[in-house]
């Protein structure tokens, strides 16, 4: 785990780069987050993602698949991966400030 | 007036629970299983079809046949689940209410969720091994093949046994060596995982093992279209994995009714369930059973067979009006066929990821490292799934919690 001082918050983040504690979240935390992953800035759309994304881990437990944001967060997977090319359920989740999906079993 | 409890599916999860009731209970409650049609395949059978080392007619038997006498057996397809009224609807006009439900009617592939999967191709050269039809198309496909790209591609998670797709890998190997075709065929395995498997241990194991039988890994591939004419794999971020012959674990979801019951499903169709107790979230006498629910196991018969075990448990004692067990660890138990006679066993649960040593304590069959003894056991199971498992009978020696002696779990 590291400790990182972003936009003036303290975040503890795990070796894959995901959030140990998504209290630590702000919106200004996500748009440093963002252009670590080469998104310069975030636009609506992809602040539609990230709010869905941070809705459904308080709801679920877990963020959501490619598959199940495609279906329920009104954005179709083709247009989540113009979005967050490298992988949209994993990058959100890094921007949206949550663990790692759990999808994979 | 006896308890009615309708059980959803004739498969490996309704017909064990059935059984099991059955034998508990005897005449004091009325046990009902629906399902539409009277095909009760072995599952695991459809790995070996494709190489021509099972016979499809072996490993299909009526579902009425495996169900005890006592059960009642109603063939007809589920329209819908009516959860505030406990009623189920069939498609041929019947009303089933119930007590106690049990949902097991599995998980459905969903080949025309991915694009151009099902079009063009389809049945020539991309084909899945999924389901008997398939698996029986593939076979024959296979015979004609006298070399070229394969690639085995899943799609997205989850899938039912998801160590099939390296099994078929590593069998297509050994039977292309087999053949005498092996240095005329590429074979790559694309998956949207990054590495071979879920977990990191067994992953590395399996990821050096397609190494050392020479089939290419693709990992992060994310499948958003199967071109069957112009035989490629695009992913959404535009890479493509050229192929001549393409077997495909398409997407699943849950069964049809499920999403034509208001309350009863998830988003992709299956029952949200409670990993330790198997009671579903939606309604307290709703139950679910094996590859139906959302819970995060394998979908996989060993997972189902030690659910089985809990959820008659718990049936029992919420009819008593007793608090439930919260018992069911996630424990499952896969072979993993190898090729060239080998097999390897991996023993798992929601907690503790596949590591080596012995299965099921410190004497017995090798964990996560291939052996023909493991191979044997492999086979072997066919019987046992019959005779001791859909019965409802406990297999010797392996209980429902996941062993930990003979386990090397400091390794990791």
């Amino acid at each position: 785990m590291t400790t990182t001082t972003i936009a003036g918050q303290a975040v503890d983040r795990n070796d894959e780069g995901f959030f140990e504690h998504p209290e630590q979240w702000t919106e200004d935390v996500a748009v440093e987050i963002a252009k670590e992953e080469g998104i310069d800035e975030l636009t609506p759309e992809h602040w539609q993602v990230i709010h869905f994304m941070r809705k459904e881990y308080v709801e679920k437990g877990t963020g959501p698949t490619v598959r199940v944001l495609g279906k329920t967060s009104g954005v179709s997977v083709k247009e989540l991966y113009q979005l967050f090319p490298k992988g949209p359920a994993k990058v959100a989740a890094k921007i949206a400030g949550i663990p790692k999906p759990r999808g994979c079993i | 007036m006896a308890k009615r409890i309708v059980i959803l599916g004739g498969g490996t999860g309704g017909t064990l629970t059935a059984n099991r009731l059955s034998k508990h209970y005897g005449d004091d409650v009325e046990v009902t299983v629906v399902d539409r049609d009277d095909d009760h395949v072995y599952q695991p059978g459809l790995l070996f079809v494709p190489f021509g080392l099972a016979d499809p007619d072996d490993i299909v038997r009526p579902r009425q046949r495996q169900l005890k006498k006592g059960v009642a057996f109603h063939r007809a397809g589920i329209d819908h689940v009516d959860i505030d009224g406990d009623e189920v609807h069939l498609v041929d006009g019947t009303v089933l209410p119930y007590d106690l439900l049990v949902v097991a009617t599995g998980a459905r592939l969903l080949p025309d969720e991915t694009e151009g999967l099902t079009g063009p191709g389809w049945g020539e050269k991309v084909f899945t091994f999924y389901d008997l039809a398939g698996a029986t198309a593939l076979h024959d496909a296979l015979e004609r093949f006298e070399g070229g790209r394969v690639v085995v591609n899943v799609v997205d998670l989850p899938i039912k046994c998801p160590v099939a797709p390296l099994e078929f890998s590593f069998l297509a190997d050994w039977y292309f060596h087999d053949r005498g075709l092996r240095d005329r065929v590429e074979l790559t395995y694309v998956t949207p995982l990054d590495g071979a498997f879920t977990k990191p241990t067994a992953s590395r194991t399996l990821g050096g093992m397609l190494d050392e039988k020479g089939v290419e890994l693709v990992t992060e591939f994310n499948t958003g279209e199967v071109d069957g004419e112009g035989g490629r794999l695009v992913s959404y971020d535009e890479r493509e994995v050229p192929f001549d012959l393409a077997v495909v674990i398409p997407l699943h979801g849950g069964a049809e009714y499920v999403d034509r019951s208001p309350g009863l499903g998830d988003e992709l169709g299956f029952v949200p369930t409670d990993q330790h107790t198997l009671q579903s979230k939606v309604r307290p006498n709703i139950f679910a059973i094996g590859d139906a629910t959302n819970v995060p196991a394998s979908k996989a018969g060993s997972v189902t067979h030690f659910e089985g075990e809990v959820l008659l448990r718990n049936i029992i004692r919420f009819l008593d009006g007793e608090e439930l067990d919260a018992s069911y660890d996630g424990h499952a138990n896969c072979f993993i066929e190898t090729g060239f006679h080998k097999a390897m066993l991996i023993d798992f649960n929601y907690d503790t990821e596949p590591v080596g040593g012995h299965f099921p304590a410190g004497v017995g069959m090798p964990l996560l490292q291939d052996s023909r003894l493991n191979h044997l056991g492999k086979l072997m199971f066919q019987w046992v799934y019959w005779h001791v498992l859909l019965p409802g009978r406990d297999i010797p020696g392996i209980r429902p919690d996941m062993p930990t002696s003979g386990k090397e779990l400091a390794s990791h």
